[in-house]
């Protein structure tokens, strides 16, 4: 087995569709998404007219670092060495968990605690240590709930949206030993006090915390964690040595520049403020300090980041994880986030994750969209997933990689769209035929040749005139 | 060359490469560093530009937004006293944990019976009492610092956490109170732990129902002093 093989990639996205339709309790779970995140996000940004402003200096700051990662990279590197800690370059997901292993041996650790972090999802950091005998605790409660059920996150920020609590009570019975079998956990508070019990035990054993970083600041040499429990800042803080694990392009030159992202970041995430906590990290304990790790390191993760720096799809790159292109997009709110089988879920998943792992890996994703535009609208970073998507599916199909019908008939239609006369009198009788076809109904059933697109829903059937005689009507006085 | 070496040198060469970054780097590298010597402020949201008085009810308003009690205290009497009742209201012995802070260590404790312990906190303590070196009012969120003084423990483990801010360390926004760190810590150097607390712990993973005291404190009580 190749040591690769531990490598997260992509998962079928069509099986994984047509179960997500069939579950009634995901089905449940997925209104919560439409219930909270996007009323809150939209309360949030009115509470503060200059948001748009501040959107457009956030995508500035990102494409500037971007433009200077290489120079930005060298001075975090060196301002961490400063402050007493450590910086370790990891070129592959492969090179990242045996960094990280190594350091939590030479910790002597038996005991890890994790704050939440897409990164350490992405590199397989939990399997590579667990294998390797250290146990590794999960804090963020969603991470705790998805750890014990042998689950993985279905939003990258709201990881057990997928999940009632009904579901969550039964797993804190089976996974919880030494609590009595009959205790009462009907209540959400029910739950949080048993995971906060549960959990504080491994906070106060641990010898490694590792967290992930929203931002990392090169003027200070700091990694920055925005959490609400308070996890990722006791791991952090607690255990002796503290490992960050993030990707390059969450650097950002200065604390100012931090600041004008933090402002974007939890307004369009769950709407809120500021989190309830914003930890910025430097370095180890000093000689003054009576609590804190004494070994501080961080590992970079380039894993595929750098080739997409220069081309077609670095504005992906400016993506800060808020996730509200997941909640804002109708497909993710139908099917939720397993069925994409990607780590990377959404509107943002579906531009990243060909992107990392290659389009051949992922070619359904870019197109589950229905380009509706609102995932463009409200991420804080102005990066244009739509345009990127289509960038992809014209790739994909520059490859030659559709099935020969989808090819035909797509050549069919481009031969047509891009003769107006043609089109217009090829378009003009047919569709009279078709309002003829559907009389009484308005709608057909069952298409020929398009069995697998009705099989899960109806077409509306054309009026009877086309739109383009239609608007010349209306024009005539 | 050292394997750690070499996959340092594997990025930044690749990083470089898709730039197109050149031998001669100069018009790249003083951007980068009028960048960091400038520190350019972006948009300051305009409620943080308002009067003293304005900006201190924002901030109030803001942390009992998120949950937090906040006290204006004119005397440090009153705000010994207004600690006391609080852990009362919770239900907790009148026993506080706290740092070496000479602001904190200066108030009349015995005045209100309440009993204290120093230094970090290993889980065993209930309410822990820190300073929080700035404020920003925009969004009610305090600036807390790690050291013997402070020490980051306090603020996330017991289960009850007090905060005291000096009026005048109450700021407009993120960006003033950041240069409040930079006239103390120096230009491009920071504590080990800067926290930044807006409110009590809390955590909507499950159905998206926010509940108090995920892993931090269930209550957190601002004090204000002057």
């Amino acid at each position: 087995m190749s040591k690769a093989s531990e490598d997260v990639l992509p998962q079928a996205f069509k099986a994984g569709v047509a179960q997500a339709l069939a579950d009634e309790d995901l089905q449940r779970a997925l209104l919560n998404v439409k219930r909270g995140f996007i009323a809150k996000r939209a309360k949030a940004v009115a509470k503060l007219p200059e948001f748009g402003q501040l959107r457009d200096e956030g995508r500035a700051i990102k494409d500037h670092t971007l433009q200077h990662l290489d120079l930005y990279l060298e001075i975090y590197e060196r301002n961490v060495a400063e402050s007493g800690g450590q910086v370790h370059f990891a070129p592959t997901s492969e090179d990242a968990r045996d960094i990280v292993l190594r350091l939590c041996r030479e910790a002597d650790a038996r005991l890890v605690t994790k704050g939440k972090s897409m990164v350490s999802e992405e590199i397989g950091l939990d399997a590579h240590l667990e294998a390797a005998g250290i146990e590794v605790a999960e804090t963020d409660l969603g991470e705790h709930i998805l750890q014990i059920r042998g689950d993985t996150p279905s939003h990258i920020i709201a990881p057990v949206i997928h999940l009632n609590k009904e579901e969550i009570a039964k797993d804190f019975v089976r996974a919880h030993a030494g609590l009595p079998a009959k205790r009462p956990l009907a209540t959400v508070e029910d739950l949080v006090a048993e995971a906060r019990a549960v959990l504080r035990q491994k906070f106060l054993s641990a010898q490694v915390g590792i967290t992930g970083a929203n931002l990392l600041i090169a003027e200070t040499g700091s990694s920055v964690i925005v959490t609400n429990e308070g996890n990722g800042d006791l791991t952090a803080a607690l255990p002796g040595t503290h490992i960050v694990v993030a990707s390059i392009e969450k650097l950002v030159p200065t604390l100012e520049d931090a600041c004008t992202i933090l402002r974007l970041l939890a307004r369009s995430a769950t709407g809120q403020e500021i989190t309830t906590y914003t930890s910025f990290t430097t370095g180890p304990a000093r000689q003054s300090d009576v609590d804190g790790p004494r070994a501080y390191h961080v590992v970079l993760l380039d894993n595929g980041r750098s080739a997409i720096l220069g081309g077609d799809f670095q504005d992906m790159l400016r993506c800060i994880r808020c996730g509200a292109c997941l909640n804002h997009c109708p497909v993710y709110g139908a099917i939720g986030g397993h069925a994409y089988g990607s780590l990377y879920p959404g509107p943002m998943g579906a531009v990243l994750t060909p992107a990392l792992y290659g389009i051949d890996q992922a070619r359904d994703l870019p197109n589950a969209s229905s380009f509706c535009g609102r995932c463009e609208e409200v991420c804080p970073m102005a990066i244009p997933l739509p345009s990127l998507m289509r960038r992809w599916r014209e790739r994909d199909f520059d490859r030659g990689d559709p099935p020969w019908q989808q090819r035909l008939a797509l050549k069919i239609w481009a031969f047509a769209a891009k003769r107006p006369r043609l089109y217009r009198a090829l378009s003009g009788a047919l569709m009279p035929l078709l309002a003829r076809a559907a009389v009484g109904k308005g709608r057909f059933r069952r298409l020929p040749f398009a069995a697998a697109w009705t099989g899960t829903r109806d077409l509306p059937a054309p009026q009877g005139e086309t739109f383009h005689t239609l608007y010349r009507k209306r024009r005539q006085p | 060359m050292s394997r750690a070496e070499q996959q340092r040198n594997a990025i930044l060469s690749s990083v470089k490469a898709a730039l197109g970054a050149g031998p001669d780097d100069a018009v790249r590298r003083s951007a980068v560093e009028q960048r960091l010597t400038r520190h350019p402020r972006g948009t300051i949201p305009a409620r943080a530009r308002q009067d003293e008085t304005a900006l201190l009810d924002l901030f109030q308003t803001m942390l009992e937004g998120q949950g937090a009690k906040v006290t204006r205290a004119a005397a440090p009497g009153d705000a010994v006293r207004a600690i006391a009742e609080d852990l009362r209201a919770h239900g907790l012995p009148p026993c506080l944990r706290l740092g070496d802070d000479a602001l904190l260590r200066s108030l009349p404790f015995g005045a209100a019976a309440l009993q204290l312990r120093f230094g970090a906190t290993h889980g065993d303590d209930r309410a822990g009492l820190s300073r929080a070196i700035a404020a920003a009012a925009e969004t009610g969120t305090l600036f807390l610092v790690s050291g013997a003084d402070n020490p980051t423990s306090l603020a996330f483990l017991p289960e009850s956490h007090t905060v005291v801010v000096r009026r005048a360390d109450i700021v407009p926004c993120y960006e003033d109170a950041f240069d409040r760190l930079r006239a103390i810590y120096g230009e491009g150097s920071l504590p080990r732990s800067v926290n930044l607390i807006s409110g009590p712990s809390r955590t909507a993973d499950i159905e998206q129902t926010i509940v108090r005291g995920a892993h931090g404190p269930k209550w957190l009580h601002v004090v204000v002093l002057g």
